[in-house]
């Protein structure tokens, strides 16, 4: 694998009794696309939240770019490079598209009328080059995840954290943002995916890591990590690998 | 650029007024009508574009009248003087407000109910210290003369106000223009998703609050040296805070004409009830509340919200929205 762009190493994170996170390690490879898959409350945003600043880990350590960035502010790992997006797609509603996406254009940019051309300029990437004047609160949910990678690309970004980007939209809109993601890494920009929608996970992530009650559990190419009898037992209860491994077995 | 312009034109025109209107009555009341635009245009660029509602302006409003009042009577320094001195005692009072709050995430009714209490604590020291009078209050002695800001003419005094605020009004057009200003209203609409986006909320925060102050401090100045007489219920009590975020939200929160606007509709139905029901005390409180009822339940984006084409119509059909949410 390449140098490691982001290096989590030993998080740990509980709420009362839950342990949202139990020792996790993982090493985000530059340039690629890679994934975080696991069944609901597994965790996966809660990790999200602690490699972003968010919330802070209990234990363990988070490194971007060589920098130690463990408990530090969210704006100050946007400022270094790290945007993350959110599963609820959180616009500022009541102001435009454009106004929504310079937002993000600001962290690196003073003057106004260049973030808006550079808006303008994100927002025609990502297919809302004609929605530009139109209120954010009035988008389609797939609009409104299309404004969250516009705004999160505004920013100039090393490295964009997606937090489930493809939730809640259907087949045919789920065909229509793939591009717009691939696009994003064909920018240099690397990418960490949560995802629950496989169709995504396989066709985009070269690496992907799952997660189980805040532990990692599997890790691997997507193709092989679904096929392991973990993953399975995760997803569809204890026994089952057994019982499809059985199956096949007497189908063939 | 169209709105600075419009806003230049507004404020020339405003700028006209003494010249046609000689009655002192009139002049008093379009005097009055500026002096509620600037504080309720202070309130606005935390309020309205910040999203931070404050009940306690008073706490900003009552240390510009009172510092220039005090550095005049008890240690003889120029008014002009105290009018920079007393926007930024408001300043400073306005960075310990906003250090004390939004350093600790405080939001919503927390955020108003610790201003209030900042108002309030700061109402009860005035009354109880000898520097500010106490309860009897502080008379500015009447020397007229333009060095000593007292005017002989209310035309004067109009032209001071209009001043005033006129730089307000420019500093709310430079919000809704600037990267500041962006930043400010990303953490009004939602906080997390502007962190995320590298916005510092808490130093936006504080930095409108600060600039909030500002205009409210010299709003407290203008009051001063116009009435010439303070005491604590005047300076620190509700009765300003409450007349600061009445006058946006009849406006128009949030919008650059909304505190002229709401400031014009207050002072007219407040003339109208005098002619009308006479004088009983407390009758405008009780008009004001039951405005701002009717307001926040039939016209949140206040009158400016009205007149404001809405340029951002849905152009998708709603059903497809509810079929995929």
């Amino acid at each position: 694998m390449p140098e490691a762009m982001l290096e989590v190493s030993g998080i740990c994170k509980t709420f009362g009794g839950v342990r949202a996170s139990r020792n996790v390690s993982l090493s985000v490879p530059e340039g690629k696309i890679t994934s975080l898959i696991g069944p609901n409350g597994a965790g996966k945003t809660t990790l999200f939240a602690q490699i972003t600043g968010f919330l802070k880990p209990d234990s363990g350590s988070i490194r971007f770019l060589g920098e130690d960035i463990t408990g530090a502010s969210p704006e100050d790992i946007a400022q270094a490079g790290m945007i993350r997006t959110f599963q609820v797609v959180k616009p500022f509603a009541g102001q435009t598209v454009r106004d929504n996406i310079a937002v993000g254009a600001h962290l690196r940019i003073r003057s106004r009328r260049d973030a808006l051309a550079k808006a303008e300029e994100v927002a025609s990437e990502v297919g809302l080059g004609d929605r530009l004047d139109q209120d954010a609160s009035s988008l389609t949910v797939a609009g409104r995840k299309r404004l969250e990678v516009a705004r999160a690309l505004a920013t100039e970004p090393k490295l964009i954290l997606f937090d489930e980007v493809l939730a809640g939209l259907n087949p045919s809109e789920i065909r229509d943002v793939i591009p717009v993601i691939r696009a994003v890494k064909d920018r240099g920009i690397t990418i960490l995916l949560i995802e629950h929608v496989m169709q995504a996970v396989m066709s985009l992530s070269e690496y992907t890591w799952v997660l189980n009650q805040g532990g990692l559990i599997a890790e691997g190419e997507p193709r092989s990590v679904v096929s392991d009898p973990h993953v399975i037992e995760a997803y569809l209860g204890k026994g089952m690998a057994q019982r499809i491994a059985a199956r096949e077995k007497t189908d063939a | 650029m169209r709105t600075l312009i419009i806003l230049a034109a507004v404020f020339a025109a405003l700028a006209l007024v003494p010249l046609f209107v000689v009655s002192d009555v009139w002049l008093n009341i379009a005097i009055m009508v500026l002096y509620s635009a600037l504080l309720g245009q202070a309130w606005n660029m935390l309020g309205g574009y910040g999203g931070q509602f404050s009940f306690g302006h008073a706490a900003f409003f009552g240390t510009g009248a009172y510092t220039v009042a005090v550095l005049q009577v008890q240690y003889g320094i120029n008014p002009w003087v105290g009018l920079f001195a007393g926007g930024l005692a408001a300043v400073v009072v306005a960075a310990i407000i906003g250090y004390s709050t939004f350093r600790y995430g405080l939001k919503g009714s927390y955020f108003a109910l610790v201003t209030l209490a900042f108002a309030e604590v700061l109402r009860i020291l005035s009354n109880s210290v000898p520097i500010t009078g106490a309860g009897v209050g502080l008379l500015i002695p009447l020397q007229v003369a333009p060095s000593n800001l007292q005017f002989a003419d209310k035309g004067s005094y109009y032209w001071l106000v209009w001043a005033m605020a006129l730089a307000a009004f420019l500093v709310a057009w430079w919000i809704g223009n600037s990267r500041f200003g962006a930043q400010l209203m990303a953490v009004r609409d939602n906080e997390d998703a502007a962190r995320a986006l590298g916005v510092r909320a808490y130093s936006v925060k504080l930095r409108a609050i600060m600039l909030s102050g500002f205009f409210s401090g010299l709003g407290g100045v203008f009051y001063a040296q116009y009435f010439l007489y303070l005491d604590p219920h005047i300076a620190y009590g509700a009765s300003v805070s409450i007349e600061s975020l009445l006058v946006p939200i009849i406006g128009g929160i949030g919008t650059l004409f909304g505190p002229l606007l709401g400031a014009i509709v207050l002072h007219a139905i407040s003339e109208f009830s005098r002619d009308l029901i006479g004088d009983i005390p407390g009758i405008s409180l009780v008009l004001y509340g039951t405005l701002l009822v009717v307001m926040v339940l039939f016209l949140p984006r206040g009158l400016a919200g009205l007149l404001i084409r809405r340029k951002a119509a849905p152009q998708t059909p709603k059903k497809t929205e509810a079929e995929h949410a």
